[in-house]
């Protein structure tokens, strides 16, 4: 038999004097086995590749109500990430609920209303307050950004349910109802697209009717240019991505969230298949491996329209089948920039990256990457198919080609206009039916939250790429708000600059504590304006991406044209 | 190179390389623009996001950050125009508007508050946000993020140089955090304390424990500071001591340490190099010489911290007659024979000589040895005999240029973390990491593929994979006919382990032994880690023999990202051993039976030395058993922890009649002391030490040892003298300088240049040229200069599981604790993160007993019993139990099978028969 631990019957005293006991366990969170369980079955038959983390949060998120420790420490195990690495990507998504051991899930259903400029102007705050006070306790209200609902003020969404020119009652009584899920409005099928000549463009290029080299003089002609805001020459595009050698990827940009702009959604929405040949034009113009549609997740009931159309497609033999890859974002603003919904598709945190280099140079998986917006691929099958010059003569005098202005604001008819480029806003309040009885107009803002806030007097400026910036301001997305006597230009620049901290992606100096400190700085009685002037030019200068750059706008814009309006 | 860019910085046309950023380029040129969340330091990389350092730079229309932005032919950058300063002071007002008041600053000299101060900064006219609460929850680091400015340097720190991926950025725009995995207490998280982010944060957020006071107020003020290197493991990081005046006492105490730039670790360190430096100071500290008291008996029956219950202290002079008196009357009465020594390999090269000097000459046979034996004596004999040196043929950093890295019985991530930290890095960047373990380590998380292989069962697996080689004709067979000798007998030799005939003996598919032995063979550069998995077995010189035929016949040796490396355990093991430090090679590795060398020696040392070798450290304990051995000088070792079946050493040791036992504390060998020598720690002695790169590095005095204790080559010089050794060295300089008449690998290498380059890799063609990293590119230093291919058979472990002891024991090392813990446990930090013993046991296993984690065990073998904390750990295969041996209380080697590899001569620690019986709950324990 065994002897016992000392012979002598002595137990050995430890060395170093001092107590303490053992871990029973390896150092941090242990992966719990039924989690694991779990999350094993639920990922099942899905890739456990990173640039996925998203995808598969997502389906944490939409199956269990949030995302517990146990479930993300699970499928941190699972896709051998540290754990660091998704927490801090699921914290950055406001559409994740991240649930620690001890804390209670959020209720049952969500509902979310957006405070973003238009909704607020159609009295946001009112319906929140409403609400809250009607709101059973399976029911959770929170503000949230923008959802391109801006022409339907004020929207909300039960769940994945958004609705525009909502009332308390009526979300009340959804969300009883569980009335969650998206509704998808009739919109243009694959067949009658087809009926209209619909992918014949495309079919016609693969076959060789031109080159790409061809296509991009045709683009150039035809001025089409960045319609996601920053009005680049899409036909210049394609040619620095070509210029690098493949795989390279195309990825369209559809996280419409510039407070104000909801033409892609609409467009996506009515008239899917001329974007997605438009895409698949874009794809074959720079022999693109795989095309990658990145998607807010505001957009629930587009994303149900493409995931239909494109199944259809692939069936149709128009694309292999996994060609289109459509991610869904996660309620992040940022991820509209460019680089950061480049960061976005690979699974992580969507922190623009420093240019140069250029994405159309290392885009995604570090790959020459061509990113479009929904609107600008839109209009390609229709330039190629009706002539450059036809396009670009759509334009007023100067400008080429036709613009989807989405307005909003304090007009009598919001929506989707469609205009020639270098259309003025007071043409927009004319083509909306005018303004609001009893409003008078005051201001507006000519490129949604970032393009500053230009006075009344100066609505007879052409709305078109390059025209604005000599008056710190820019047209973007063509996201037109119409402002009135009844609105303080100064709770306007609050708003916009409360939006701005909420969804800086945090990275840099100026942008993340300049946009906190603005918000505290506008929030006094009196403003220190020398002070906010100084930090408008540091947050300008220095920021890494435009969001930061662009954010002071409506300060300087109210200091510069409504000086009134500054003092409460 | 045509590749310079040609710019125009501050109106001056200037120069920049292809890789130099703006930033980079200026302080070149004499300009430092203001940075915060830019390091200028090796292994991190610009992130730009702090923007302290923006510049203007002509026709953009916003500024750029210097610190990530690279010049381009003809761009006119300018660094100080209005515009640029302003935003960068608008920076710095920003993010001074929420730290803590400059009088309750976490860190007083922090980069921050320098640059700050630089840019006449001071109070911000910004309102303040809220700040959080500090985190106090590790033992070591004070996390304080009221001072963080999310530059993110600790993300990149921990991620990204260090590769331990705790640290998080969290959350989104001015909610961001800095979060340890889930945002949990630093403390709870899974941290490793390499403390590098510590290092890194330009703020205070994050700091050493050390020197911040109870309030949060600290810096990082140092009276003084000296390089130096690590004690710990074979890494051999090089490190600043940040020394203070402590006021009451008027003693230097070490502050804190920090890494500095060494070949070996580039400012890196792990916990132990960082915060484990307060054994130095611990009660339990030796500081005069004992002897022990008559008549009590002679075991484990004391405690550490007061030897006078059987010790009485002595004078230097009378301590050191007592043991020169000992030794020469044993010698006289018995012979040479009957006395041995164990050197350490923890000490410095001029003492591993003079140890062995002294044993070879004054006790007068080839009875040393130490510690070497009992970790890679195996890996050692192989090398030997095969490639004709036991050293490494490239440092682990080599892996920076390998495609594919093999790493088989070694968990580095705990046991020589640095080195793991380029394993890591190198596997991040793409490279192929093939992890070959019993145990599913933390390096498995980052390998492509994970082989976890039954204990015991390396020579089926590798030579599968070489017959998957060999069969399919991936060997290189230029390299071999070039190079090698003994490829035919091994190809014929091989054609029976074929994959499928291993899979049921290793447990691996044999599919992905094809797989990995294709990616091992077909990468441009390959190369091979090892560790104590494959040495200590009684077949462990079969498994390096595996390993060097593996890289021979695939040409996988002597080039960039090439080689063979056995991942040395000890701070100095390789230099101990390099000096002589062991019983059949005199320095060098000479055979003691050669004639013509020891003769040359005989002619140095002036006196004749025997021609036999003499016992190894298991040998030598059954020699006192055998009534041979009869007194030791064991200095620095402690067999007492550390050898197989250690109740059979104890019962030896007991049996000495005269042991002198040299030591920083009161050891578990102390305690069976007839005399006990105080000997000097690290930190209080020169000297230098050579790391498993071969690299020779400098080790410099950095605080005064205690009351009397003294340096170990102070005391074995004085031992020496009374045993009528005219020996006269005053300093380990003029030791190192005879080392050179004896050892050619130290040629070109002396003390002065040591003093003033800290690192120096062997072997060294000039003296002002670096030393060759890669060797054997051309010839392997045997007679023939091939190397050779042995083939190894199938050899079962020496005791298999049976129904009695049905689960297989296997021990080691944890991050925390060193070898025996001697040190370790002492240190406060360390001892609070591991303090106890503990079984760890795959979770199914604790399940199958009824046990919950946490409960005690009994755990025995056929030589001892040791009761035990459980800890789950699912890296552990079911049927196995791992042991760390640092522990007295529950010391796993009361358990270990004694049975030697006939080569190597080193015991199976890595495999034996135990059986585990469930104890209860501590608290139950307690209670009855």
């Amino acid at each position: 038999m065994n002897k016992p631990p000392q012979p002598d019957g002595f137990r050995p005293i430890r060395p170093g004097g001092r107590g303490g006991k053992a871990r029973a366990f390896a150092k941090g969170r242990q992966v719990d086995v039924r989690a694991l369980e779990e999350i094993s079955q639920l990922m099942e038959g899905r890739p456990l590749r990173r640039d996925l983390l998203i995808e598969h949060l997502h389906v944490v998120q939409d199956t269990y109500g949030h995302i517990s420790a146990a479930h993300l420490a699970a499928l941190a195990e699972l896709m051998r990430l540290p754990q660091a690495e998704v927490y801090e990507v699921a914290t950055f998504y406001h559409h994740f609920d991240v649930v620690k051991e001890g804390e209670a899930p959020p209720p049952e259903i969500t509902i979310r209303v957006c405070d973003s400029l238009s909704c607020a102007l159609a009295g946001a705050e009112t319906l929140i307050a409403a609400l809250a006070r009607a709101t059973p306790a399976n029911v959770r209200v929170v503000h949230a950004p923008c959802m391109g609902l801006c022409d339907q003020a004020p929207a909300a969404a039960v769940g994945k349910n958004y609705l525009g020119a909502v009332n308390a009652a009526q979300l009340v009584k959804l969300a009883e109802a569980h009335e969650t899920r998206p509704v998808v409005a009739e919109h243009q099928s694959f067949d009658a697209y087809c009926h209209g000549g619909g992918y014949e463009t495309l079919k016609s290029l693969r076959a060789g009717a031109k080159t790409p080299d061809q296509v991009i003089e045709e683009l150039l002609e035809a001025g089409l240019r960045g319609l996601g805001g920053a009005g680049f020459p899409s036909g210049q595009k394609w040619k620095f991505v070509r210029a690098g050698k493949g795989p390279r990827y195309l990825c369209i940009n559809a996280d419409e969230g510039e407070p104000g702009t909801f033409k892609d959604r609409h467009y996506l929405q009515t008239r899917p298949h001329q974007f997605l040949e438009g895409m698949l034009i874009a794809a074959w113009g720079v022999e693109a491996e795989k095309a990658f549609i990145y998607l807010r997740d505001e957009y629930p009931a587009a994303h149900q329209i493409l995931r239909t159309e494109i199944a259809l497609i692939e069936r149709e033999g128009l694309i292999a089948p996994g060609y289109v890859d459509l991610r869904r974002g996660a309620g992040a603003y940022i991820c509209g920039e460019e680089s950061a919904m480049i960061e976005s598709v690979e699974g992580k945190r969507g922190l623009p990256r420093h240019r140069p280099p250029y994405v159309a140079q290392i885009g995604i998986f570090g790959r020459p990457t061509l990113v479009h917006n929904v609107e600008t691929v839109y209009w390609m099958p229709q330039i190629l198919a009706k002539g450059a010059a036809a396009f670009a003569a759509l334009g007023k005098e100067g400008h080429k080609g036709i613009r989807s202005y989405s307005v909003s604001g304090r007009v009598k008819a919001p929506g989707v206009v469609l205009a020639p480029a270098g259309t003025t806003a007071n043409e927009l309040i004319e083509r909306t039916g005018g303004m609001l009885d009893g409003h008078v107009f005051k201001g507006y803002l000519p490129g949604g939250a970032s393009g500053g806030i230009l006075p009344a007097s100066m609505a007879d400026l052409p709305l078109d790429f390059g025209q604005l910036e000599k008056y710190g301001c820019f047209v973007g997305s063509h996201a037109v708000v119409i402002l009135s006597d009844k609105d303080s230009m100064r709770d306007v620049a609050v708003n916009l600059l409360r939006f701005f901290e909420d969804e800086s992606c945090g990275q840099c100096t100026p942008c993340r504590v300049g946009c906190e400190k603005a918000v505290k700085l506008m929030d006094k009685d009196v403003w220190d304006q020398p002070l906010l002037g100084e930090l408008a030019d540091a947050m300008a200068d220095a920021s890494i991406c435009g969001l930061g750059q662009a954010a002071p706008n409506p300060i300087r814009s109210v200091m510069t044209h409504f000086k009134g309006d500054i003092a409460r | 190179m045509t590749d310079k860019i040609v710019f125009t910085l501050d109106d001056k046309e200037v120069e920049a390389g292809p890789n130099e950023t703006i930033w980079q380029v200026a302080k070149r040129l004499g300009t430092t623009i203001p940075h915060l969340c830019w390091k200028d330091a090796p292994g991190y990389r610009a992130d730009g996001n702090c923007r302290a350092c923006v510049v203007e730079v002509e026709g953009e229309r916003v500024l750029a950050a210097s610190c990530i932005r690279k010049p381009s032919p003809g761009m006119k950058v300018k660094t100080g125009t209005d515009r640029a300063k302003s935003a960068r002071h608008m920076v710095f007002e920003l993010l001074m508007a929420d730290q803590p008041q400059p009088q309750d600053a976490h860190d007083r000299q922090s980069t921050f508050l320098a640059w700050a101060k630089a840019m006449d900064v001071g109070l911000s006219r910004f309102p303040a946000d809220g700040s959080p609460r500090p985190d106090l929850s590790h033992p070591a680091m004070a996390v304080n993020l009221d001072a963080c400015i999310h530059c993110n340097l600790c993300v990149r720190a921990c991620r990204e140089v260090q590769v331990n991926d705790v640290i998080g950025m969290a959350f989104r725009g001015s909610d961001s955090k800095i979060v340890f995995d889930f945002d949990d207490p630093m403390g709870g998280s899974t941290c490793v304390a390499c403390g590098e982010c510590v290092q890194a944060c330009p703020t205070g957020a994050l700091m050493p424990k050390s020197i911040v006071d109870e309030t949060g107020r600290g810096g990082r003020e140092a009276d003084r500071q000296v390089d130096s290197v690590c004690p710990y493991c074979g890494v051999g990081c090089q490190i600043t001591y940040n020394i203070r005046r402590d006021g009451e006492t008027g003693r230097d105490v070490i502050a804190w340490v920090e890494g500095t730039g060494g070949p070996a670790n580039e400012n890196r360190l792990c916990v132990k190099g960082r915060f484990g430096f307060d054994y130095v100071t611990n009660p339990e500290r030796l500081t005069k010489p004992l002897i022990r008291k008559p008549g009590l008996p002679k075991g484990l029956n004391m405690n550490p911290a007061d030897p006078l219950t059987h010790f009485r202290e002595a004078s230097w002079e009378e301590a050191l007659d007592f043991v020169a008196s000992g030794l020469k009357s044993l010698r006289e009465r018995d012979g040479a024979k009957a006395l041995a020594g164990f050197g350490s390999a923890k000490c410095s090269n001029e003492e591993a000589y003079l140890f062995q000097k002294l044993v070879r000459v004054g006790f007068g046979s080839n009875n040393v040895d130490h510690c070497t034996r009992l970790c890679h004596a195996s890996s050692v004999a192989a090398l030997m005999e095969t490639i004709g040196s036991g050293a490494v043929t490239a440092p682990f950093t080599a892996v920076k240029d390998s495609d594919v890295i093999i790493v088989i019985g070694a968990n580095p991530t705990e046991n020589h973390p640095v080195a793991a930290t380029y394993f890591k890095q190198a596997a991040k960047r793409g490279a192929e990491l093939i992890v070959m373990d019993p145990r599913g380590t933390a390096l498995k998380r980052h390998a492509t593929h994970m082989l976890q292989f039954k204990n015991g069962s390396d020579v089926a697996l590798l030579n599968a994979m070489m017959n998957v080689i060999v069969t399919e004709k991936l060997y290189d067979t230029q390299y071999i006919q070039a190079h090698t000798e003994g490829f035919e007998r091994l190809k014929a030799h091989l054609a029976p382990f074929t994959p499928e005939a291993m899979e049921p003996e290793c447990g691996i598919d044999a599919g992905l032994i094809r797989t990995v032995a294709r990616k091992f063979a077909k990468a441009k550069a390959a190369i091979i880690f090892w560790g104590m998995g494959v040495s200590q077995h009684t077949h462990g010189t079969d498994n390096a023999r595996c390993l060097i035929s593996l890289a021979l016949m695939c040409g996988q040796v002597g080039r960039a990202g090439t080689g063979l490396h056995p991942l040395r355990g000890q701070n100095n093991v390789q230099g101990a051993s390099d000096a002589g430090l062991i019983p059949m090679m005199f320095p060098d590795y000479v055979r003691v039976g050669i004639a013509p060398k020891r003769e040359m020696l005989e002619g140095l040392w002036g006196a004749k030395l025997d021609p036999d070798p003499g016992l190894t450290v298991v040998e030598v304990m059954d020699a006192v058993h055998a009534g041979v051995v009869k007194g030791m000088y064991i200095q620095g070792e402690n067999p007492a922890m550390s050898d197989p079946d250690v109740g059979h050493a104890r019962e030896a040791l007991a049996m000495l009649e005269h042991l002198v036992v040299q030591d920083i504390f009161l050891t578990e060998t102390a305690m069976y002391a007839d005399v006990i020598l105080p000997a000097t720690a690290w930190p209080e002695k020169d000297g230098t030490v050579s790391n498993t790169n071969r690299q020779v590095q400098m080790g410099r005095q950095a605080i005064q040892a205690p009351d009397d204790a003294r340096p170990d080559w102070w005391i074995i010089i004085e031992i020496a003298k009374r045993m009528g050794l005219p020996w006269t060295y005053r300093h380990p300089s003029e030791v190192f300088a005879e080392m050179k008449l004896a050892m050619p690998s130290l040629d070109n290498i002396s003390w002065e240049r040591l003093e003033r380059e800290s690192s120096v890799t062997y072997p060294c063609l000039a003296p002002d040229k670096p030393g060759e990293e890669i060797v054997f590119g051309d010839r392997f230093p045997t007679e023939s200069g091939l190397g050779k291919m042995v083939p190894a058979a199938l050899l079962p472990p020496d005791e298999m599981p049976d129904r009695e002891f049905p689960f297989v024991l296997s021990t080691g090392r944890q991050l925390e604790h060193w070898h025996t813990g001697a040190m370790t446990r002492r240190a406060s930090v360390l001892d609070a993160v591991e303090p106890e013993p503990t079984v760890q046991m795959n979770p199914l296993d604790i399940a199958r007993f009824g046990l919950s984690p946490g409960d005690m065990v009994r755990v025995a073998s056929r030589r001892g019993t040791i009761d035990i904390k459980v800890r789950s750990d699912s890296g552990v295969a079911q049927g196995v139990v791992f042991i760390p041996f640092a522990y007295v209380e529950a010391a796993a080697n009361l358990l270990t099978n004694p049975k030697l590899d006939p080569f190597g001569k080193i015991p199976e620690f890595k495999y034996c028969a135990v059986k585990v019986e469930a104890l209860g709950r501590p608290e139950r324990q307690a209670a009855e």
